[in-house]
């Protein structure tokens, strides 16, 4: 039972790239905390920070409020599982899950008794005795699983366990960590690129960029209410529709946004919750809209021509162009396509019968469009 | 990015270039090869055939007469040898001297080398890089500019009572090896998966720990090359153990040949059986053990 506490974590390296500038993060007891961004975030260097394998430049760390930014990962008593799972190739499975407990002088009778009953709860007692390398992919996950469930450490780190199986094996493995974890009630920071495990696994998930952190929030938070054009393209699949518009006044209280050479009326309940477009009158903003936002029901519509129709059985994504340019969160701030159309994708029910090349209305959910800042990218929202 | 590990590291045997593999594999790549082989074979078996026959045979013909008549063959030469006094001691104490001198040449340098290979690898510390290059720099210099200096230190007020004997011979050894078994083995244990070292640090293994538990076990097949490596050319050494060993009881057999040429230089009987029995033993550590003299060399230097 602990807690985790970054205050203002810092790592420079020596050739004066600064990987993370300061980072503040509080991880609760028996919390699920998953570290998500695109490659090179700064992701695995915070967690190798929080495990000691990385000095830390600057900054605190706190395992259970107790500063530990001078201890050698043996004195944090903590346990992590590698991308690679890094099973000591020359012990058999069960000498690799008790190598821990044997450093740490525990009883023979006892690491015995351990490692069955972690054995049994992995389905790992018929390979016990097998050296790592005559183990399926699978199976060496899970030995690296055990290795850091036996001993009862403080904090699980984990660095992409996942990333080494194939799709199905991971779907699956996924709901065994997320459960395991919440059996087991340790506090656990997990990083991953991918945003699906993020969303599936995280009680709550913090994105970074470029070793600075964006939001970290619950899945739904984050989905539902991203504070900036980067979290709310890097979540969610297919990637959030971005494209320049335009703010305008509309009837009464009413807002416009007009994408292209078409308008969107914000009214009502709409309107206030992008009440802080106001400021942005006669200015151009970056608008999001997910995929699903996009479709049969709504109070506005576009008209846009269909490029590409994808079945996937339990919708139907519809590619079609739209004459805004498309706007991306890149990793110095926010870009603008200089194409003046783009392509936005809308999730449609499957048993539309649209074919490419027709013309569509697509209906847009004007309570769940985003809007951003063209120049930082946060997002604009109640002011 | 990292594969998964499937160590141990012996498994993977590095293919050899395909373009030096097509161009020995044509007639004439195998023409030159077996002329090289056999220029270098062929001394050996007239050596060989040789010690085998009786002196009379030895004085008048040439070895290869035999081959149309192999029927006069001997082993006297063998007993004789073993029994001839070299400087009042039998030829057998100089194989023992050897012996002596070539275990614990060959351990204690590469037990040291893995030790420091492992710090350079895995431990920090400043000026780490700088030593290493030091060390690697010591490949450059010459044996034989360091037998003076080696001798004055030895000779001088520090180990007076070690001068006389084969421990010197072990230390001069020692140090002579040193630097290429440092070098070949940090390639080595460098080139182990980082993320284990880590996983056993996170374990909470401390150095010695990973290094005896871990390391060890894993970088056997470099140690063994590495060990086999520098057995032969211990066994093989007379100017180390010529300067540093003192008098005839701590010479190894190298020595006792030398004085045999010197002595009854046209015995030729005994010159045979007495090379040939200080090449045997070289002879089955190599051929028994030629996979992991190979393969752990190129496990070395090849990989990563």
């Amino acid at each position: 039972m602990s807690t985790l506490r970054l205050v203002n974590l810092q790592k420079r390296y020596e050739n004066g790239f600064e990987a993370v500038p300061g980072l503040d993060l509080e991880i609760h007891d028996g919390e699920f905390l998953v570290l998500v961004g695109p490659s090179g975030c700064g992701k695995s260097t915070v967690l190798r920070m929080v495990a000691g394998l990385e000095d830390i430049t600057g900054g605190d760390l706190l395992i259970d409020d107790v500063v530990v930014n001078g201890m050698g990962p043996q004195q944090r008593d903590i346990a992590m599982v590698f991308q690679s799972y890094a099973l000591y190739p020359n012990m058999t499975v069960a000498d690799n899950i008790a190598f821990a407990m044997k450093l740490r002088k525990t009883d023979k009778e006892e690491i015995k008794a351990k490692v069955a009953e972690v054995a049994e709860l992995l389905e790992l007692t018929a390979v016990l005795d097998r050296k790592p390398g005559q183990l399926s992919g699978g199976q060496r996950q899970r030995v690296a699983m055990g290795r850091a469930i036996v001993r009862n450490p403080k904090l699980f780190l984990m660095d992409e366990p996942l990333s080494n199986l194939d799709a199905k094996l991971r779907v699956q493995t996924r709901g065994e960590i997320s459960k395991l974890q919440r059996r087991l009630g340790v506090t656990t920071m997990y990083v991953t690129h991918d945003q699906i495990e993020a969303m599936t696994m995280g009680d709550r998930v913090a994105v970074l960029r470029r070793g600075v952190l964006m939001q970290c929030a619950s899945p739904a938070e984050l989905y539902q209410s991203p504070q900036n054009l980067f979290v709310g393209q890097f979540i969610g699949s297919p990637s959030m529709n971005v494209v320049r518009g335009s703010v305008g006044n509309g009837d009464g209280d009413d807002l416009t946004v007009s994408i292209g050479s078409q308008l969107i009326t914000l009214t009502g309940e709409a309107a206030h919750r992008l009440e802080g477009l106001r400021d942005y009158i006669g200015r151009d903003i970056a608008i999001g809209i997910r995929s699903e936002a996009l479709g049969d029901d709504g109070t506005a519509s576009i008209n846009v021509e269909v490029d590409l129709v994808e079945m996937l059985g339990s919708e139907l994504l519809v590619h079609c162009t739209i004459d805004a340019p498309a706007v991306r969160a890149i990793d110095s701030g926010v870009e603008i396509s200089d194409q003046p159309e783009s392509s936005i994708v809308a999730s449609l029910d499957p048993r539309n019968p649209v074919k490419v090349g027709d013309r569509l209305q697509l209906t847009v959910d004007t309570l769940r469009m985003h809007a951003f800042d063209l120049e930082s990218g946060d997002a604009i929202g109640r002011s | 990015m990292t594969a998964t590990i499937v160590p141990p590291p012996q498994q993977d045997l590095t293919p050899l270039p395909t373009k030096v593999a097509r161009k020995l594999g044509s007639p004439v790549g195998r023409a030159i090869v077996w002329f090289l082989a056999a220029a270098w074979t062929v001394p050996t078996m007239g050596l060989f055939i040789s010690s085998f026959r009786p002196e009379e045979d030895i004085k008048t013909t040439g070895w290869w007469t035999w081959i149309k008549e192999p029927t006069n063959v001997t082993f006297e030469n063998y007993t004789n040898v073993l029994q001839d006094k070299v400087r009042g001691l039998p030829f057998s104490d100089f194989f023992w001297n050897t012996v002596r001198i070539a275990i614990p040449s060959a351990v204690i340098p590469i037990v040291i080398a893995a030790f420091a290979a492992y710090a350079f690898s895995w431990m920090k510390f400043k000026g780490r890089d700088l030593l290493f290059v030091l060390v690697v720099g010591l490949m450059v210099v010459p044996l034989q500019m360091c037998l003076i200096p080696l001798l004055q230190f030895f000779g001088g007020d520090y180990f007076p009572d070690l001068l006389e004997g084969t421990t010197t011979v072990w230390i001069a050894h020692a140090i002579f090896g040193m630097p290429l078994a440092i070098f070949l083995l940090k390639n080595f244990i460098g080139s182990l998966p980082s993320e284990v070292i880590e996983a056993a640090r996170v374990d909470g293994a401390s150095h010695l720990t990973i290094f005896t538990k871990l390391v060890l076990p894993l970088s056997v097949p470099a140690l063994a090359s590495l060990g086999i490596f520098q057995f032969l050319w211990v066994w093989n050494d007379l100017l180390v153990a010529k300067v540093f060993g003192g008098s005839a009881e701590n010479q190894p057999m190298t020595y006792a040949l030398v004085d045999m040429v010197g002595n009854k230089g046209n015995e030729w009987q005994l010159l045979t059986a007495g090379a040939f029995v200080t090449m045997v033993v070289p002879l089955i550590v190599f051929l028994s053990l030629q996979r992991f003299f190979v393969r752990g060399l190129l496990a070395g230097s090849v990989k990563g």
